[in-house]
């Protein structure tokens, strides 16, 4: 469902002050592996490994200088912007740490967020009441079957600010799924949240990987990845274990 | 959820900057439609201005003309038109003529197009003796004005005296102590006083007039007149006199044209040059009111491109405070596929929506201070800023001024906004999330 075949990933930066002269980071080196349908990959390592590098490189969001990926059998990257954001849209979910929810939507227009990506006429998507469209229609329902299976259905029609870190996770969470995405990528989704709400957000990753979905999970903490169904090791940009 | 959607909660959620948008477009739109709404005012002002002052110049000389044609009936008249044969000693001495012409000769004239002279009084003047009364009177038979066909009918400047009647001069009634609407007897016939005479020091004040076909019978002149009075000539100075009298005798060749009353030519110069300086005063007026409305107009020339460029630097600098509190939320919609032209489409519907409402709002705003600013201007002349709004009425487009207000004020919030909403669309989502 996703792989990575040989993916490095440099940044170029001024070396020094002194001399300004360019000099090349390296984020991720000749990084290959692969993540089934119905399994989830814990990618472990400490904090400037290259885990949200990879995980970007994975979304389509940022191109690597080499290798190649292949998300659902496409490679992104050889997709214009438009097609590579189509991509984005229907195959992939994204889950952070810190949630990025717009703050002045709701829970439920929140979710819904995630619709705006998927519907291809633009006049339509622009002044269409959101619940008069078929397409609208179906994505109305399946938030509130997410914001039911999520407990969210008190808290629906509540902005972020008004929420608890879980709440606001389960929301992100939510969102990511709307779309019935093929992979969610997450990047520390519970390093915001006590020990219960951790274990319910992996008691959904869970339920969406035993669906058939896909999890790339990037994480410093052992006990997420404990989680998952196999484990890789990064450090300095490469995998170690 | 739509796109719209997204952007009216933005909206709210972030209403200062919105409003702050909002206002930078109402100062702009509001100073342009008001430069161009009080320069209407002005024209409107203006237009009323020398109206009234034309219509009181029409009036002021219309009065002058009628004090003057008074005047002339007072003093006496332009010329009167004599027979050939009258001896003028005897007609000085006399102050009648001995002579006669055929009363139709009035008629000729007043069919004649005769250019310089605009009434003409046809008479039958004769000393005699009121035989009931034993006294010398000027006994004149007059028929009233005959009115110049071919001109546009005036106001006679003599009430004719109506058969069967006598109008009597002041010593005449005051030494016989005669009344208005008694009957008296002249030459054998009676005759109702119509009018008792003030006055006059002159002549006038022993003479009767009665209608001009009943003197003529009275003295036995059937169809006879002596004396044609031409009121009212319209050349004054000194050719005037040769040129109304060319013109007469031309008509009437059997005729002498006598000048009466230089006063009344002084008169009349002084009636064209009251009107010249009148209508000098006006065009000094107009040309005043001109050159002050060029100076507004360069005034807002100058002033109005430089409020417009620091609105537009203003919306500029909310735009991109508005990319950089949305800097996350541009990396999520990115993330969750959301396409870098909607991006763009939200945002310059954000700078299109800033212009519409500030672009209405200012053409509002723009008319009523423009209505207050042209009553304040006129002070006690004007009734109020709605009244001065109303007054310009149908001279402006408003429709299309409130048009062009909210198109241009939209198109001015886009172009302001294109950079940063450029900024929004460039934005990488990768650089976004990873600083989060």
């Amino acid at each position: 469902m996703l792989e990575f075949k040989n993916v490095s990933k440099w940044f170029s930066v001024k070396s020094s002050k002194d001399n300004g002269s360019a000099g090349r980071v390296t984020a991720l080196k000749e990084v290959s592996f692969s993540v089934r349908a119905g399994e989830l990959l814990a990618v472990r390592g400490p904090s400037g490994c290259g885990k949200t590098t990879l995980l970007l490189t994975a979304g389509g969001l940022l191109r690597p200088s080499a290798g190649q990926i292949t998300v659902a059998g496409q490679d992104p990257y050889k997709l214009d912007p438009e097609k590579r954001s189509g991509l984005r849209a229907r195959t992939i979910g994204f889950v952070f740490q810190q949630f990025n929810l717009i703050p002045y939507l709701t829970v439920r227009q929140n979710i819904l967020a995630a619709s705006l990506a998927v519907r291809s006429d633009a006049v339509r998507r622009f002044f269409k009441c959101p619940y008069g469209h078929t397409t609208n229609k179906k994505a109305a329902d399946r938030a509130g079957s997410l914001i039911d299976r999520f407990g969210l259905a008190d808290r629906a029609g509540h902005v972020p600010a008004q929420l608890s870190t879980g709440e606001r996770q389960r929301t992100a969470l939510a969102r990511a799924l709307l779309n019935e995405p093929k992979v969610i990528l997450a990047d520390e989704p519970t390093g915001n949240l006590d020990e219960d709400n951790a274990q319910t957000v992996f008691g959904y990753l869970s339920q969406y990987v035993s669906d058939g979905g896909c999890v790339l999970l990037v994480t410093h903490d052992a006990r997420s990845a404990a989680h998952a169904t196999r484990t890789i090791q990064m450090n300095a940009g490469q995998i170690v274990a | 959820m739509t796109i719209w959607n997204l952007l009216v909660r933005e909206i709210l959620h972030r209403k200062l900057n919105f409003a702050l948008g909002v206002l930078s477009v109402v100062v702009a739109s509001g100073s342009l439609v008001g430069a161009v709404a009080l320069l209407q005012i002005h024209d409107a002002h203006t237009n009323r201005l020398l109206e009234a002052k034309q219509a009181e110049l029409t009036q002021q000389m219309a009065q002058l003309q009628d004090d003057t044609r008074k005047a002339m009936l007072k003093l006496g008249f332009n010329v009167v038109i004599l027979p050939k044969d009258q001896n003028l000693n005897d007609w000085y001495a006399d102050d009648y003529a001995s002579k006669y012409m055929p009363e139709d000769y009035v008629d000729r004239l007043a069919n004649a197009k005769v250019v310089t002279v605009r009434h003409f009084l046809p008479s039958l003047q004769q000393k005699i003796e009121w035989p009931e009364r034993k006294r010398t009177i000027i006994l004149v038979g007059a028929r009233g004005e005959v009115p110049d066909l071919h001109r546009s009918p005036v106001q006679p400047l003599v009430q004719p005296v109506p058969p069967g009647t006598i109008t009597l001069g002041y010593e005449l009634h005051r030494s016989m102590g005669i009344k208005q609407g008694e009957q008296v007897e002249l030459m054998g016939r009676k005759f109702t006083v119509q009018a008792c005479h003030k006055e006059r020091g002159d002549k006038d004040d022993i003479t009767a007039w009665i209608y001009l076909a009943e003197a003529q019978e009275l003295l036995d002149k059937p169809r006879q007149i002596n004396a044609i009075l031409a009121l009212e000539c319209l050349c004054v100075g000194e050719e005037g006199l040769p040129i109304i009298r060319a013109e007469i005798e031309k008509i009437l060749p059997g005729t002498q044209v006598i000048e009466r009353g230089s006063e009344v030519i002084a008169r009349a110069e002084a009636r064209v040059k009251v009107e010249e300086q009148a209508r000098a005063s006006l065009e000094q007026e107009q040309q005043a009111r001109e050159d002050l409305r060029q100076v507004r107009e360069r005034f807002a020339s100058v002033l109005i491109p430089v409020i417009i460029t620091a609105c537009a630097i203003s919306i500029g600098i909310l735009g991109f405070a508005n990319v950089r509190a949305r800097r996350e939320e541009i990396g999520i919609l990115c993330a969750l596929g959301v396409r870098g032209r909607h991006i763009l489409v939200m945002f310059l519907s954000r700078h299109v929506l800033v212009g519409a409402i500030g672009g209405t709002l200012g053409f509002a705003a723009g008319v009523l201070v423009a209505g207050y600013f042209g009553t304040a201007r006129d002070g006690a002349q004007s009734s109020g800023p709605l009244a001065e709004i109303s007054m310009m009425g149908g001279g402006v487009a408003w429709v299309g001024l409130l048009l062009l207000s909210v198109a241009g004020a939209a198109a001015l919030a886009v172009i302001a906004g294109w950079i940063p909403t450029m900024v929004a669309t460039r934005q990488d989502p990768a650089d976004i999330l990873r600083s989060e």
